[in-house]
């Protein structure tokens, strides 16, 4: 018979309530894991939507996304010409903040592309993509735009056309498409007064056809080395590979997130621990008379330490899948994309399991140590 | 006493010293005493004259300082093999009796009986049968799915007796067993163990202030300063 199953029916409402208490623990820590998770996933995707080869943009500079980057409209043309290169489009990002036609403050991201070349928004959900070269617009759901509704940018009235769904910056910003020429003459409009008057004069390096970057698909045979090579002789350009982009986006933008979440999730992992051990060994304090009368009648210590092993386990465990419920219920009301990935559950869940085995330690070597006279009156 | 009948526990100047120098308490003194099958012995004697010493010696928990100890045969502490299987000793050959009735609160009343045969190695069907058998030949097999905590004192004392006799072990350690028990169910509970000595001829050593039971010991050891200073012979062991 199993002694420490029937401890623990025993004492149901404590085990349960204590298994709670660790839920709540272990499901805040498998939150942070997913927005970890999710912010990764978010910063990718951003990155991901033009299926480019190659980033080409200012030199020195780790653009578009973790630094920011500036280029002659003109790049585009260039690069086009440049042996290998398939496709090649402009874009440009800008974060705005307007005003929605129904009330309310919208901010969200506005990647301005070519139509017809890359740089463009991924699949649709809905609608269609832009059609005519002014004032429509392709928005990320998470915008809560519908298609066909009208929003004011700058000085003029767009509509939207077509929705994505996952399309948001690093910073949780969701995202819009227009086309490049209502960007550049939104870039325009939106810049600060001052900033307006220099580009207006057309001081060098502020010209009005700027974009951000340009995005490149490359020919099946070509070499991604030798076609950054051939950019890079152009002085004031750089070019990224689509790999070192996913790079930068994670070590740079999320790098921080990651230490903060990882911190946090260690002191959590040490409190869990902590209660862990802390309960374990107040169930053997309470069973000390039992253990010295289990010792004196002829229990061998396997079944005394397998009693408080099992107990801990059944607490890790237990704990472990009311959070995982917890979480896999509440995830989709975050603010925040949290993403649950079976591998980290896996991972977390082992790392529960040698948490209570080593908790469980100060219970058993206190049980180890109990004298069978204890049983025996004075 | 009968010839030829081997005493269940034999002890040869037992000796047991706490402490060193100033602080050295001579706990037990040469205490020699044998007791044997379907004997019920008493261990008497004021506060702080060596009973519990005594019983946890015998008990295999404490090892004495000199002298010599054989249970059932097995000479105890000297022998090496046995030293490191004294719990398995213990479960098979020593039943204990308690003040309190020291059952599993988390058990009830046959998983606790059943609970010693499993340990012993008995399959889970097997201890259980046991266990019911044992509850009924003891008066409580009405209490078989009961928990500790909601049965009378008397009845978790003859649970608990049901407990120290699974295993059929041919020594019985009582401490107290009637301390916590009124006259009347005290008399129950001293029937039962002395049915127990007679029926599975086990030797039983029960340590006790309770003079009302004392015309039940066949015999009885009075300790005084760790001496065993008389046996007086009470009743006579009719099995023997
Ligand atoms: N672990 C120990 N350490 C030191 N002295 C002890 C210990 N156990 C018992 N004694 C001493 O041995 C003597 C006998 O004690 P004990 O066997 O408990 O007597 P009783 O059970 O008859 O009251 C007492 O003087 C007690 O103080
Ligand atoms: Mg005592």
């Amino acid at each position: 018979m199993n002694l420490a199953y029937r401890d623990i029916r025993h004492n149901l409402g404590r085990f349960v309530l204590t298994c709670i208490g660790l839920g709540m623990l272990l499901g805040v820590v498998l939150a942070m894991i997913g927005i970890y998770r999710g912010l990764v996933s978010e910063a990718l995707a951003l990155a991901r939507a033009p299926q480019a080869d190659l980033w080409i943009v200012e030199a020195d500079r780790r653009g578009p996304f973790a630094e920011s980057s500036r280029i002659p409209g003109d790049t585009r043309e260039a690069v086009e010409r440049i042996h290998g290169v398939e496709a090649a489009g402009s874009v440009t990002y800008m974060t705005t903040d307007v005003e929605r036609t129904q009330g309310g403050r919208l901010r969200f991201q506005l990647i301005g592309y070519e139509q017809g070349r890359p740089g463009g928004p991924a699949a649709l959900i809905a609608g269609r993509p832009l059609a005519r070269s002014h004032f429509e617009l392709v928005a990320d759901r998470s915008t809560g735009l519908q298609v066909g509704d009208t929003l004011m940018l700058g000085r003029n009235r767009f509509t939207v056309t077509g929705l994505t769904a996952g399309q948001v910056t690093s910073g949780g910003d969701p995202v819009a498409y227009i086309s490049l020429l209502d960007s550049q003459k939104l870039q325009f409009e939106l810049a600060p007064p001052a900033a307006r008057v220099e580009l207006a004069r057309g001081t060098p390096g502020g010209g009005k056809d700027t974009v951000n970057a340009v995005v490149a698909r490359l020919l099946p045979t070509a070499s991604a080395t030798d076609v950054a090579r051939s950019v890079s002789r152009w002085k004031h350009l750089a070019a990224i590979s689509q790999e070192e982009q996913e790079t930068i986006l994670t070590r740079s933008v999320v790098q921080r997130a990651r230490q903060q979440i990882g911190l946090f999730t260690s002191i959590l992992m040490v409190v869990s621990a902590v209660i862990i051990a802390l309960i374990i060994y107040t169930m053997t304090m309470d069973k000390i008379r039992e253990i010295a009368t289990l010792k004196l009648i002829g229990a061998p210590d396997r079944t005394i330490v397998a009693m408080i092993v099992q107990q801990a386990f059944a607490l890790g465990g237990t704990g472990f899948l009311l959070g995982a419920i917890l979480i896999s219920t509440v995830k989709d009301y975050f603010p925040r994309r949290v993403l649950l990935q079976p591998q980290d559950g896996l991972a977390l869940a082992t790392v529960v399991m040698i948490v209570c085995l080593i908790s469980s330690g100060l219970g058993v070597r206190l049980a180890l140590r109990v004298d069978p006279a204890k049983a025996l009156g004075g | 006493m009968s010839e030829g009948a081997a005493a269940l526990v034999v002890l040869t100047g037992i000796s047991k010293h706490f402490g060193e120098g100033d602080t050295r308490v001579d706990a037990l003194r040469d205490v020699s005493m044998s007791v044997m099958p379907g004997e019920i012995v008493g261990l008497v004697g004021p506060s702080g004259s060596g009973k519990s010493t005594l019983l946890n010696v015998i008990a295999c928990i404490l090892e004495p300082s000199a002298g010599k100890m054989v249970l059932d045969g097995d000479l105890i502490f000297e022998n090496r093999w046995l030293k490191g299987n004294l719990r398995q000793l213990r479960l098979e050959k020593i039943g204990f009796i308690f003040q309190f009735h020291n059952l599993l609160p988390f058990l009830n009343a046959t998983e606790n009986v059943a609970m010693v045969r499993e340990l012993a190695g008995a399959s889970t069907s097997e201890a259980r049968h046991r266990a019911i058998e044992l509850l009924d030949y003891l008066g409580v097999g009405h209490r078989k799915t009961a928990m500790p905590s909601t049965i009378s004192g008397g009845e978790a004392q003859r649970v608990a007796i049901a407990r120290a006799i699974a295993n059929r072990p041919r020594i019985i350690l009582a401490d107290e067993p009637t301390a916590a028990l009124d006259s009347q169910r005290a008399g129950i509970v001293m029937d039962l163990m002395s049915q127990v000595a007679k029926e599975q001829q086990a030797a039983i050593i029960v340590v006790s202030h309770d003079e009302k039971i004392f015309n039940r010991f066949h015999r009885i050891f009075y300790l005084r300063d760790g001496v065993l200073e008389t046996v007086e012979k009470r009743a006579t062991p009719a099995a023997v």
